[in-house]
């Protein structure tokens, strides 16, 4: 290349540049001189203006927040609610000395220890300048009281606020769940979802249960005043209002007397209670027992009643039905039926004879029947019927652990049912591949053969049980199983039904499903471990009991309730749906160290069923006692 | 060696002007950081810290010769591009955007990264091509451009992604890059602006609407706009003076230490100070373009430009969007704001002013 042409480009080149650089230096000074024209206007132009804002009436934009949407249960009951009351609430940024402010408000008005120690965990807590409330629930005389004595106290006020209500407390504090005041975490995960602005001036949101689970449809939307306030903050003049709109109403599937009921029938006994409308999918009950009070965490839990709470051997806090992991026991049996007849490893009419326990081909280890001596000659039927252990033993070995992992997981166990309730754990259905990644060690011949009678690996929740049970009831067309029927809009006044579709159709066999479904209806007659429960009833109940053990017994070993200590009894299981031709509720019960299903959960099933389809309304039992007969399932 | 020698090493690849007009930036960020954190050091000595490191590596960059500088490019460009591929597929997601990468010891944000790397991975390619350059070139290079902006635009950091655009921009501008086809892309970016509307996520249209009516978000962002014209146009000429600020001290000013802080500054020194913080910028700038003018190479001549545009554009965009003519994009105040990681990297850049100027003599041979 020539060297002269090079140098010539080069040299336009430069100038080009340079031409491109003087550009630059043009188009920088247009935005410096955009910029100082912006500066002009606002600060010499509009300057009166702004400065009338800033200075002597700033203004203030106030949000409103707005009324919390209700909780109604299928037919209307209030289940969660608002109530307008009084507090007497200290601004802290105006208050010296704390403590004696709180003194001399006591000779008011009671302050409670309680109310004390709360006031202090707020103080902790603050997040703004908000007031912080020492007492809530003012009667009309305290108001008055106080009213009078105002004067000597700058940094105390007496505040209107909407309170959080639930009728029927306990009963449903699992279900419904308590909102709280916002916190850090709150805070974060508000501006994270970009809704800090709408929960401006807000200072509860939803915690646990629908309150959290509908947060979005419950809160509503903020309004905002923009007032026109003096240097001293006096609200002078409104200038615009935007009002605000108040959460939606739920509308509940649960039927609260039902749910009352069944909350009632366990008595002492600790558990979980979970019924559907096999036909939609709708959960018509949800207990899960002990409950706690919500209304103490509405407001601030005092740490002495959080630590009772938290510390309680009876776990109140633990949602058993949704959360709860529990080995199904002999309630997989009918599922496990169904996989035999599926593929085909065992016809109806095949016979097994019970010695009273199983072995593996070339092992001497006994996998014994819960009856010494066994149950003689069993076909498919006679199993489910008298629950026998030695036949399913064999059944789930006959069938392989993956074709049980297969089968089972088409009805949901090991997954989340769906639910609208959030955090549901999902069980455990054991695979080989879920054995090497959990313990890196493969699945053994015999880790199938518990997995038979559901006390192997396996775990499931009370939920998913009851969503089992629902998919067999409507002979293996499964519904999502949901809480909330419909949300009535309070902006525009319209209701979003929410529709009832299938999931899924298992498609299974109608002579299988017959022949599961027979049995099942002969469990609660007379021969059968749920016949005692189930005696004289005007329909006919299909179930099967099941009883999970909670401490694993040594070979050779006799498990016997009264050596046990109470917490280590064994749980007791039942589902059932009835009426058996024409299911109309399908349901799970569990008690916790209840024994056997048939004895302690069957009649909690019972009283149930007997309301939802006869109306009958129990009589307030005395606490029942523990049932020591040796009944099995 | 003796004590002068030393300090003359220190010294010698610094340029003092330029370094002159940062100083002054910074000193008038802790001045106003004082003001705007309610008469606290807590904000100011911190940012002292922020400032003692950046400049540190500021040293370290200008002492790099020219050939470094240019061997860098192409490794930080692919490691920026590795690093934000893993962040659109396992990155943290904060604020419904995805845009931060847990490295295990701390997450980082490789948009940042590239806030450098891109231009300098142009301002190579340019260099390379030098000789032969077509517009197959400017297309490759503006190729090299597009596809970090596409994974930023992605995550979805929108400002970032404009401000790498402009000094992709940039760049291409000074490389020569025709009117014509400069013309060609205008035309097509204000045909596609209805496209890229619908892809916009809702809070970035909601944002951009709402410049044209802060009232309509007033609980929200609009609040920040609002509030911010009300400190800026309180201020009046001369300001309410330092520490008197209502705006600010009442608490009515939003992220005030950071985005808003020139709300703080405006309201407390006026037009007046205004005028001055300007002519402070436009001191900085001008050095800049001076440094780029006398710039001996093809690549030093467009990173230089490159730098220094983007640095007005970030002065600008903040300004406009506290002033209230541009919607609120999360652009710091350069060298005022508080904050470690938009200060080390304006640093980076203006380190790499210094060793453009202060190598170039060692090059033209």
């Amino acid at each position: 290349m020539n060297k002269h042409v090079e140098l010539k480009n080069h040299l336009r080149e430069i100038f080009y540049f340079r031409l491109r650089l003087a550009i630059s230096i043009g188009f920088v000074l247009a935005l410096l001189a955009i910029l100082l024209g912006r500066f002009v206007y606002l600060q010499i132009v509009r300057h009166d203006y702004y400065q009338t804002l800033a200075e002597s009436n700033r203004i203030s934009v106030v949000p409103i927040v707005p009324n919390r949407g209700l909780i109604l249960d299928r037919n209307g009951v209030v289940l969660a609610h608002n109530y307008s009351g009084y507090t007497l609430e200290i601004n802290p940024s105006k208050t010296t000395d704390m403590e004696a402010t709180i003194n001399e408000l006591s000779t008011l008005m009671e302050i409670s220890p309680k109310d004390r120690k709360r006031f202090k965990k707020l103080l902790a807590e603050r997040r703004n300048s908000e007031t912080l409330m020492i007492r809530n629930r003012l009667t009309d005389e305290e108001v008055a009281r106080f009213a009078v004595q105002q004067y000597r106290f700058n940094s105390v006020e007496i505040k209107a606020r909407l309170f959080r209500d639930y009728p029927l407390g306990e009963k449903t504090a699992h279900l419904i769940g308590y909102i709280g005041r916002i916190n850090e975490t709150d805070v974060e995960q508000l501006e994270e979802n970009d809704l800090a602005a709408n929960y401006r001036g807000s200072d509860y949101i939803g915690k646990t249960g629908l309150e959290q689970s509908y947060e979005n449809e419950l809160h509503g939307a903020t309004g905002v005043e923009q007032v026109e306030v003096d240097s001293a903050g006096r609200a002078v003049r409104m200038l615009s209002r935007k009002p605000p709109i108040s959460g939606n109403t739920l509308v509940l599937s649960i039927d609260a007397k039902l749910q009352e009921i069944a909350e009632q029938a366990f008595g002492n006994y600790r558990g979980a209670l979970v019924a559907i409308d096999p036909n939609n999918g709708e959960v018509l009950a949800f207990v899960s027992k002990p409950g706690y009070d919500p209304s103490l965490f509405v407001d601030g839990i005092d740490p002495q009643s959080w630590d009772e709470l938290n510390n309680s051997p009876d776990h109140p806090l633990n949602n058993r039905a949704l959360r709860g992991q529990y080995p199904p026991g002999s309630t997989i049996k009918p599922f496990m039926a169904l996989a035999g007849l599926f593929y085909n490893t065992r016809s109806p009419s095949r016979t097994i004879s019970d010695p009273g326990y199983f072995n593996l081909p070339g092992s001497s280890h006994q996998y014994r029947d819960w009856k010494k001596g066994g149950h003689g000659s069993v076909d498919m039927f006679k199993s489910i019927v008298i629950s026998c252990d030695t036949y399913y033993y064999g059944l789930a070995t006959e069938l392989g652990i993956d074709n049980i992992f297969s089968f089972l997981s088409r009805f949901g166990f090991g997954k989340k049912t769906g639910l609208d309730l959030e955090g549901e754990t999902s069980g455990l259905l054991p695979s080989q591949e879920w054995k090497m990644k959990r313990y890196k060690d493969k699945w053994y011949a015999g880790d199938t053969v518990s997995v038979g009678i559901g006390q192997g690996y396996n775990l499931v929740t009370p939920m998913q049980l009851a969503f089992a049970t629902a998919t067999l009831a409507n002979n293996g067309i499964g519904y999502k199983p949901h809480l909330i029927r419909e949300v009535r809009s309070s902006r525009n006044h319209e209701n979003r039904l929410i529709e009832a579709k299938p999931e899924f159709d298992l498609k299974l066999d109608p002579a299988h499903l017959d022949l599961v479904k027979r049995a099942m209806a002969a469990v609660t007659q007379p021969g059968g471990t749920a016949a005692q429960a189930s005696a004289g009833a005007p329909y006919h109940i299909a179930g099967k009991t099941g009883t999970a053990q909670v401490v694993a017994m040594k070979q050779g070993e006799k498990y016997d309730a009264s050596k046990i200590d109470e917490r280590h009894r064994d749980h007791a299981w039942f589902i059932a749906f009835a009426p058996a031709e024409q299911p109309k509720i399908a349901l799970v019960v569990l008690a916790e160290n209840g024994g056997h299903g048939g004895g302690t959960a069957a009649p909690i099933a019972r009283k149930v069923l007997d309301y939802y389809l006869l109306g009958k309304v129990p009589k307030p039992l005395p606490d029942m006692v523990e049932s020591e007969d040796e009944q099995h399932d | 060696m003796t004590r002068r020698q030393l300090w003359r090493r220190i010294t010698a690849h610094l340029d003092l002007p330029l370094l002159l007009g940062i100083s002054l930036l910074m000193l008038t960020s802790l001045v106003v950081l004082y003001s705007a954190d309610n008469a606290s050091w807590h904000r100011p000595l911190s940012q002292v810290l922020n400032i003692v490191a950046a400049l540190t590596c500021m040293w370290l960059v200008a002492n790099l010769p020219l050939h470094y500088l240019m061997r860098t490019a192409v490794p930080i460009y692919l490691l920026g591009m590795l690093l934000l591929i893993c962040v659109a597929l396992f990155g943290e997601i904060s604020h419904g955007a995805r845009r931060w990468l847990n490295i295990g010891v701390a997450t980082i944000q490789p948009s940042e990264l590239m806030k450098i790397g891109v231009p300098l991975m142009m301002a190579w390619y340019f260099e390379k091509h030098e000789a032969t350059l077509t517009l197959k070139n400017y297309f490759i290079a503006a190729l090299l451009l597009l596809m970090p902006i596409a994974l930023i635009a992605r995550q979805p950091d929108l400002g970032t992604a404009i401000l790498i655009s402009a000094s992709g921009f940039y760049v291409l501008f000074l490389a020569g890059l025709s009117w014509r086809v400069m013309g060609v892309m205008f035309a097509a970016a204000l045909a596609s602006a209805p496209v890229l509307w619908s892809m916009l996520h809702d809070y970035q249209r909601h944002r951009i609407l709402m410049l044209f009516d802060p009232s309509q978000d007033a609980l929200g962002k609009g609040y920040h706009t609002i509030q911010g014209m009300i400190a800026v146009g309180s201020g009046g000429i001369l300001g309410k003076g330092y520490l008197n600020g209502t705006q600010t001290h009442l608490d009515f000013l939003p992220e005030r230490t950071t985005d808003f802080i020139f709300a703080v500054y405006s309201e407390e020194f006026g037009l007046l100070g205004n005028l001055i913080l300007l002519l402070l910028y436009f001191f900085v700038i001008g050095r800049g373009f001076v440094i780029t003018a006398n710039a001996s190479t093809y690549f030093t001549r467009l990173m230089a430009g490159s730098i220094t545009l983007t640095f007005a554009t970030y002065a600008f965009v903040n300004m406009g969007m506290v002033s209230g003519i541009l919607p609120v994009v999360g652009v710091p105040l350069p060298l005022v704001s508080y904050g470690g990681t938009s200060m080390l990297t304006l640093l980076l850049g203006f380190g790499m002013l210094m060793s453009i100027e202060t190598h170039k003599k060692l090059v033209k041979t």
